[in-house]
């Protein structure tokens, strides 16, 4: 039951996982673009849960009441992870750039057609 | 000001690359963007200067001291690979081959020269930063503007090509995500000086381990060592010429340091090499790269692709002298970073020339340009001959440093083996000069201009000075080298 406590190292797994195979395994380019963001969002989720201190509260130092004694959750990970996501969704978007110029030039965005093409024209 | 100077030389891209939109008109961007290559320049060489005679610099950003702020941390490593970087920077950008081969209108180009210095920009700041996290970011800026240039090629399947890029190059740079995050949630700090403190007494565990793993294998696609390398022949092909000649030239070596760094300064060699043998993986992947990659070469019709695979194989030389772990392998690694450098960037720039005039590179393309372009074809000669590693050029040093490394350990086959691929070197540099001198000449063209011809043969030629005149680069080298093995740089 130990290896259970730690679900939430599990859910990342188990997103990467699938995140990854999505971009193995799928043919069109949109997939594979959505399979990417399945997995750069499943090590954001990882970052997310390792800055979470069990009983912590949000790491806002209060004005009023003693300040001492209040357990916080690092924020550090979380900051880090702003970074990361605008990093993902720049990503995202020049792939789909990518797609739409790929669709304009080859009709079509379906992996192995395209590289039916290509092997074509070489 | 000049305490700056460390920061400065990541800034000044960063900041000038948004200054390309407001001046917009081509040729106004094209001097811009060279005179903030050439600034970059003077900078890393003051810096080099600096820290060779001053000893590491440390520079705390925004005036935090580390470990809790970012450092910037150049040693005599770093310093090395911002020369490198700037120098083919500022001799690629005024290039009149800059915007050979890519598919802008006229009236879009200055973005084209915003992305060059955003790519510009995140390789200084890999090299620089002292931050692992910052390493991330500054690794997608790079991989981020190398995706747009790489499609800007004129042929469709520079699309495709760099949509592929992009989903390796992602996978790539998200496992050094996991591989930093996994080190962080060990030790609690992301700076590599205080990673190397603190990690030692936690190296039995098997997050640490699994860190280093992500981090190894997410550099390793950066890099194109050669299982991972699927990516980079295509890539490399279809991006436009000068594109390549930069990328080439400059992303990978920016890779292998990251990888040198993550090996020698965060863990140590004595665990990596010692505790984990990772040498004994390394070592086949390098010969198997060096062989692959000269093999496909030979079988090539393309010359962009040619010089690809090509680069796959000396990828393989600098990760041979990467596993050797020892003074000698590792200043042979290092120098061929410069000197790969060097001659890398002055073949792409020669076929860049070649692609301005005959509007192809395909091998073909060159017959008989010898005697219609015999600067450019001098050029691609010279260049090859250094890739071979003939005595008197660059490619030679390097070589001799690897083979003195390969025999100090005893390893007599691999020294015969770095012989023997560079004979396989020798059939494709070949084949390019029978084409290109004894061939029927099938275009009609001429002497590219003297803007287009010189930058190559500013390359070119640091191949055969810096293949006599060892003092800076085996110098730069080895004392990088030293400082990676932890003696005093």
């Amino acid at each position: 039951m130990e290896a259970l406590g730690v679900w939430n190292y599990w859910v990342v797994v188990l997103l990467m996982m699938i995140g990854l195979y999505t971009v193995i395994a799928r043919d069109h380019l949109v997939k594979k673009l959505i399979g990417l963001g399945v997995f750069q969002v499943s090590v954001i989720m990882f970052y997310v849960s390792m800055g979470k201190v069990t009983g912590g509260t949000a790491p806002i130092i209060p004005d009023e009441v003693p300040a001492e004694g209040i357990l916080y959750s690092n924020p550090l990970p979380h900051v880090l992870m702003l970074t990361a996501i605008v990093v993902g969704v720049a990503t995202l978007a020049v792939g789909l750039a990518l797609v739409v110029r790929i669709r304009e030039a080859y009709g079509t965005a379906e992996e192995d057609e395209l590289q039916r093409m290509n092997g074509a024209q070489s | 000001m000049s305490e700056h100077l460390s920061a400065l030389i990541v800034v000044l891209p960063l900041l000038a690359a948004p200054v390309c939109l407001l001046l917009r008109h081509t040729a106004m961007v094209r001097a811009w963007t060279s005179i903030v290559a050439w600034a970059c320049m003077i900078m890393a060489w003051t810096l080099l200067e600096r820290v060779q005679t001053g000893g590491a610099i440390s520079y705390s950003m925004g005036g935090w001291d580390p470990p809790l702020g970012i450092e910037y941390r150049l040693d005599a490593l770093n310093a090395y690979l911002l020369v490198i970087v700037t120098t083919i920077a500022a001799v690629v950008f005024p290039s009149g081959t800059i915007l050979t081969g890519t598919a802008l209108p006229e009236g879009k180009r200055h973005l084209y020269f915003a992305a060059l210095l955003l790519c510009l920009a995140g390789l200084l700041g890999i090299s620089s930063t002292g931050d692992l996290f910052n390493v991330f970011v500054f690794v997608e800026i790079t991989s981020l503007s190398s995706y747009t240039l790489i499609s800007l090629g004129k042929d469709r399947r520079a699309l495709t090509a760099a949509f592929s890029y992009l989903v390796m190059g992602t996978i790539g740079g998200t496992f050094l995500l996991l591989g930093i995050g996994f080190l962080y949630q060990v030790t609690g700090t992301l700076n590599m000086q205080d990673l190397a403190l603190r990690l030692p007494e936690l190296l039995e565990s098997r997050t640490v381990l699994a860190g280093f793993a992500f981090l190894m294998v997410g550099g390793c696609i950066k890099l194109a060592v050669f299982p991972l390398h699927q990516w980079l022949p295509n890539a490399y092909t279809q991006a436009p010429p000068a594109v390549s000649a930069f990328i080439a030239a400059t992303a990978t070596k920016v890779s292998y340091y990251l990888l040198a760094r993550v090996i020698f300064t965060i863990f140590g060699a004595a665990f990596v090499f010692d505790a984990l043998h990772l040498h004994w993986l390394m070592l086949p992947m390098a010969l198997a790269a060096m062989f692959a990659g000269s093999f496909a070469a030979v079988f090539q019709t393309d010359l962009k692709r040619l010089l690809a695979y090509s680069s796959i194989a000396q990828i393989g030389y600098m990760v041979l002298g990467l596993s050797m772990a020892s003074e000698a392998g590792l200043t042979g690694g290092i120098v061929h970073l410069f000197n790969h450098a060097l001659m890398k960037g002055g073949l792409f720039l020669a076929v860049a020339s070649v692609v301005m005039r005959t509007g192809s590179s395909s091998v073909n393309a060159i017959s008989g340009l010898g005697r219609k372009m015999p600067i450019t074809m001098a050029a691609l000669v010279v260049g090859g001959l250094s890739l071979i590693g003939v005595p008197g050029t660059a490619g030679f040093v390097s070589k001799w440093y690897l083979v003195v490394g390969a025999l100090e350990h005893g390893w007599y086959s691999v020294a015969v083996l770095i012989l023997l691929s560079s004979l396989i070197a020798v059939v494709y540099v070949w084949r390019l000069v029978e084409i290109a001198f004894f061939g029927e000449a099938t275009h009609d063209v001429c002497e590219v201009p003297w803007n287009s011809w010189l930058p190559t043969w500013i390359l070119i030629g640091g191949t055969l000075v810096f293949g006599l005149w060892t003092d800076v680069t085996v110098g730069g080298a080895s004392s990088a080298a030293r400082a990676l093995l932890g003696g005093t740089p």
